[in-house]
C-alpha cells in the first residue's frame, strides 16, 4: 500500500478560520487508510453511501451487509452495524434482517462477482420478492479481490487472468447485463446505472443513492437497485488515468449509464 | 394391554384418516397411542398403509413387522402383510376387494362386506368407517363416544355434517360382527 | 402445561418453535419435513414471527444468518441434501458465534437417496459439516414430545453458547403422530439480551456491531479458534445428556439414539424375556457425545452392540470413547430402511451366544 503523498498536516493555509467549510468527511466514514488501491472507485461509493446516512440521520436505524469481495472489510470504514455475508449471499442475509426488523434501513454492497455470478439466483428472487431494501452494485467487470479473473461482467475481448487471450464469448459467454434483467422484475422499484469516475457522474451518483435509500424509508415500492460500474486499475492493469478513460472510452457504450426503471409516480 | 394394528389398501380409501381416528380415540380413552404412516410417492393413488399401536404402557418401538390385527383393503396388501400377523391374530378384510382370502389357519379371519353395506347406507366413502365399528366389535377396546370424539378432529369440519352418517356406519359396523 | 394434542413429529415441532418465540422463519420445500414449512406457513405469520419460503436452502440458511444476527429467534428447516446445501452457511454461522436452530429431518442417502428415514448424516451433524473446525450442539430426540421440547432446550442452549444447535431427526419421526404436550415457556422470562453484539442499528451510544466470520491474519483466526474450543469443551462437561435403561444388570448395552433407539427398546424388552441380560444407553445429546457413561459401563459389562440406521457412524464414538476395552459389534440397516426389533433381538443373541462359546 502506498503512503498518501500529502499528510493532511502538511498543508498550508493562511486565514482557515475565516474560510467557508465546503468539504468534510461524513461522519459515519470512519476515519482509517482505505485499503483499496489508488484510483479504485469503491472509497467513493462508499462515501456516497455515508453522505447519504448523515444527510438521511439513519445511522442508529441502518444496517449494512458486505459479502465476499474487495469490500469485504466495508465495515472498516462505514460506522453502522453490519454483516459480512458468504460470497453470493448478501441478499438473502439482507432479506433475513429485513423480514425480522422492517423498521431497519437495510443495504447490500455488492461487487459483480458476488451479484452476477455466484449470487445471480438469490438477487433475482430477492428482488422479484420485492424485498424492501437497497442493493449497490458495484460493477468493475473483474474479479478484484482474487487478482483479476474474468466476471460474468468482463466485457468481450477483454483480457484477464483467466481470459489470457481476451474473452471469447463463443466459449465464455457474454457479460451480464444485470440491471437491465432486474429492471423487468415488478418487485424492482427503482433501477439505474451510474458511476463515480468524473465529478460530474460522482453527483448524479450521490443523487440516485440518496433517492435509493429515501424510496426504501418511504416503504412503499420494491428494491432498489443502484449499479455504479466503476474501475479497477489493477486488475485491468491500468493506471488510475487509464482506467477512467477506458471506463469512457469503452465500457459505458455497453453499460450505458443512466435510470433504467423509475418508480411508477415519476 | 397393547393392540398392534395395520391398516393397508389403496390410497384415497381412507386408510390414514382411519389409523388416524384409532389414535385420536386411543388419546381420548388416555392409552398411550402411535400412528406411523408408510409416506412417498405410493401416497399418491397407489397402495398406503399405516401402524397404529394403543397401549396401555409406554410404547417403545413405533417400528414393528408383527401385528395383532390386520385390517386389509386391497389384494396387494393381503399378499404382503397376512404373514405378518401373529399366530391367534386376526385380519379383517374387505369382501369384494379380496379376491383370495387369507390362506393361514392360525389367525382368525372376518370377511366383512363393508362395500355393500356402504352402498346400502348411500355413501360409499363410509366403508372404512363400518370397518372400524367391527374391529371395536371384536376388540372392545374403545368406547363408541371416543370414536365420535376423535372423528370430529380427523374430519375437517366443513365435512362435520357427516358426523351423523359416519356414527350410523359405526353401528352398521358392529352388527356385520353380530350376525 | 397445553392439552395432549396428537400431531405429527413436524408439526409438533413447529407449533413448539412458535411457542419458543421464533420470530423468523426461512426454509425451502423437501420430503420428509415439509410439513414443518407447511404449518409455519399458516401459523406464524399471525404469531408474531415472520415465515418466508427460500428460493434454495442456499439462501434459507444465509437469511437465517441475517436474522439470527439481528438478535432474534430463527430457525431453518430441511431434509438431508438440503442440509448438505446450507453447510457453507452453518460454517460461517457457528464461526460468527450466531445461536440458532437448525432442523435436518434425515433422509437415506448419499446422492438424491430415498424419503425414508436414516441416520446417515450422523458424522455430517456431530464432526462439523461444513469446512474448518466447528461444533454444533445436536439434540436427537426420539418421539414426538421430544420433537417438541428440544425445540425449547436448543434455542435455550443456543442463546447460553452463541451458536447453532441442531436437532437431528428423521422422515419416520417427522412423518407419524404420537401424543404431545407443550410446556408452559415463557418467552419474555427466556429471553437472553443479545444486544451486546446484534445489529440493530449503531446507536451513538454504543460502538459498531460487527457480525463476520472474517480474521484475514492467521493469530487472529487461530485466537477465535481457540476461543471456539474453550466454548466445546465447556458444553462436553455441561451439556452431556443421555437416557440409561437396565444399565446396573447388563451384560450387553446397546447403544442407540433417536428413532432406533425405540425400536432397540423394544428389541431389549424382548431380549431380555428370552433371558439375556441388555441393557442400553440412548444419547440425547450426539454433541457433547455421553462418552463418560460409555466408558464407566465398558468397566462392568462384557459387550456394547450399537444399532444405528447407517452404515456404522456413531460406532466409531462409541469405540473412541470404550477405548478397545471391550467388544463394540454393530448392526445397521442403510437407505432408508428401519431395522426391526426382531432383527435385533437375532443380533442380540447370536451376539451373547458368541460370549458363552468364548467362556
Amino acid at each position: 500500500m502506498t503512503e498518501p503523498l500529502i499528510e493532511p498536516q502538511h498543508i498550508q493555509c493562511e486565514n482557515l478560520d475565516q474560510m467557508d467549510q465546503v468539504w468534510t468527511r461524513p461522519e459515519t466514514l470512519i476515519d482509517r487508510k482505505l485499503h483499496y488501491c489508488p484510483g479504485c472507485g469503491h472509497s467513493v461509493a462508499h462515501r456516497l453511501i455515508m453522505e447519504t446516512i448523515d444527510e438521511l440521520n439513519i445511522q442508529e436505524t441502518t444496517i449494512g451487509v458486505a459479502p465476499v469481495g474487495c469490500s469485504v472489510f466495508a465495515y472498516h470504514y462505514m460506522d453502522i452495524d453490519m454483516q459480512e455475508a458468504a460470497h453470493g449471499r448478501a441478499t438473502a442475509v439482507a432479506t433475513g434482517i429485513k423480514r425480522v426488523l422492517p423498521d431497519r434501513i437495510v443495504f447490500t454492497y455488492q461487487g459483480d462477482g458476488d451479484l452476477a455470478a455466484i449470487g445471480t439466483a438469490e438477487t433475482i428472487h430477492t428482488i422479484n420478492r420485492g424485498e424492501n431494501i437497497v442493493i449497490i452494485f458495484v460493477n468493475n467487470g473483474i474479479y478484484g479481490m482474487t487478482g483479476g479473473q474474468m466476471a460474468p461482467t468482463t466485457l468481450p475481448g477483454f483480457v484477464t487472468s483467466t481470459s489470457p487471450n481476451g474473452r471469447d464469448t463463443h466459449t465464455m459467454g457474454y457479460p451480464l447485463k444485470m440491471a437491465e434483467m432486474i429492471s423487468v422484475l415488478p418487485g424492482a422499484y427503482y433501477v439505474t446505472r451510474q458511476a463515480v469516475h468524473s465529478a460530474k457522474s460522482v453527483r448524479k451518483a450521490k443523487k440516485a443513492t440518496l433517492k435509493a435509500f429515501q424510496y426504501q424509508m418511504d416503504g412503499k415500492g420494491g428494491t432498489s437497485f443502484v449499479e455504479i460500474v466503476s474501475n479497477c486499475p489493477s486488475g485491468w492493469k491500468m493506471t488510475p488515468v487509464e482506467s477512467n478513460q477506458y471506463l469512457d472510452d469503452e465500457i459505458f457504450d455497453f453499460y450505458t449509464l443512466g435510470d433504467i426503471k423509475l418508480p411508477p409516480k415519476e | 394391554m397393547n393392540k398392534e394394528i395395520v391398516i393397508a389398501g389403496f390410497g384415497g380409501q381412507g386408510v390414514l384418516s382411519m389409523g388416524m381416528t384409532f389414535a385420536y380415540a386411543g388419546m381420548v380413552e388416555n392409552l398411550e397411542v402411535a400412528w406411523m404412516p408408510s409416506y412417498g410417492p405410493e401416497m399418491r393413488g397407489g397402495t398406503a398403509n399405516c401402524v397404529v399401536i394403543l397401549s396401555d404402557q409406554k410404547i417403545s418401538s413405533p417400528i414393528i413387522n408383527e401385528f395383532d390385527t390386520a385390517i386389509i383393503l386391497n389384494q396387494p396388501s393381503m399378499e404382503k402383510f397376512e404373514s405378518m400377523v401373529k399366530p391367534n391374530g386376526e385380519i379383517l378384510f374387505e369382501a369384494s376387494t379380496i379376491l383370495s382370502p387369507p390362506t393361514r389357519n392360525d389367525i382368525r379371519q372376518y370377511k366383512l362386506p363393508a362395500n355393500a353395506a356402504a352402498q346400502s347406507l348411500n355413501n360409499k366413502r363410509i366403508m372404512n368407517m363400518i370397518i372400524l365399528g367391527a374391529f371395536t366389535q371384536l376388540n372392545p377396546i374403545l368406547h363408541d363416544t371416543s370414536i365420535m370424539t376423535a372423528l370430529k378432529k380427523v374430519l375437517p369440519e366443513r365435512h362435520h355434517h357427516l358426523l351423523p352418517i359416519n356414527e350410523k356406519a359405526l353401528h352398521r359396523g358392529k352388527e356385520l360382527i353380530y350376525r | 402445561m397445553s392439552e395432549k394434542l396428537l400431531m405429527k413429529g413436524n408439526e409438533a415441532l413447529a407449533e413448539a418453535a412458535i411457542r419458543a418465540g421464533l420470530k423468523g422463519y426461512f426454509g425451502y420445500p423437501i420430503t420428509p419435513q415439509s410439513e414443518l414449512l407447511e404449518y409455519l406457513s399458516h401459523h406464524l405469520n399471525n404469531r408474531g414471527g415472520s415465515f418466508l419460503q427460500a428460493e434454495s436452502e442456499l439462501a434459507a440458511i444465509n437469511m437465517v444468518y441475517g436474522a439470527a444476527g439481528a438478535g432474534v429467534r430463527t430457525m431453518t428447516s430441511t431434509s438431508s441434501p438440503g442440509y448438505s446445501l446450507m453447510q457453507e452457511g452453518v460454517s460461517y454461522i457457528a464461526c460468527a458465534e450466531i445461536p440458532c436452530l437448525l432442523v435436518n429431518v434425515v433422509r437415506g442417502g448419499p446422492g438424491l437417496g430415498t424419503i425414508q428415514p436414516s441416520q446417515g448424516d450422523y458424522f455430517q451433524a456431530v464432526k462439523g459439516g461444513g469446512h474448518g473446525d466447528y461444533k454444533l450442539i445436536v439434540l436427537a430426540p426420539d418421539s414426538v414430545q421430544e420433537m417438541a421440547d428440544f425445540v425449547y432446550l436448543g434455542f435455550d442452549l443456543a442463546d447460553k453458547y452463541l451458536m447453532p444447535v441442531l436437532i437431528l431427526t428423521d422422515g419416520a419421526l417427522g412423518q407419524m403422530m404420537e401424543p404431545v404436550t407443550f410446556p408452559d415457556y415463557d418467552v419474555e422470562k427466556n429471553k437472553v439480551d443479545h444486544s451486546s453484539w446484534a445489529t440493530t442499528g449503531k446507536l451513538t451510544s454504543r460502538s459498531q456491531n460487527v457480525i463476520t466470520s472474517l480474521h484475514i491474519e492467521a493469530e487472529k483466526m487461530e485466537d477465535i479458534n481457540i476461543h471456539l474450543q474453550k466454548k466445546y469443551k465447556t458444553i462436553q462437561e455441561n451439556e452431556v445428556r443421555y437416557e440409561a435403561i437396565n444399565t446396573e444388570e447388563a451384560d450387553i448395552i446397546i447403544v442407540a439414539f433417536g428413532l432406533v433407539a425405540r425400536v432397540a427398546h423394544k428389541a431389549m424388552e424382548n431380549a431380555n424375556k428370552k433371558g439375556l441380560k441388555v441393557g442400553m444407553i440412548r444419547p440425547i445429546t450426539l454433541f457433547p457425545f455421553p462418552t463418560e457413561i460409555l466408558l464407566t459401563l465398558s468397566e462392568k459389562v462384557d459387550q456394547f452392540l450399537v444399532v444405528e440406521m447407517n452404515a456404522g457412524q456413531m460406532v466409531e464414538d462409541v469405540r473412541l470413547a470404550v477405548n478397545g476395552k471391550i467388544p463394540v459389534d454393530f448392526y445397521g440397516r442403510m437407505g432408508g430402511v428401519i431395522p426391526q426389533p426382531s432383527e435385533i433381538v437375532d443380533k442380540l443373541i447370536q451376539m451373547d451366544s458368541s460370549k458363552t462359546h468364548s467362556k
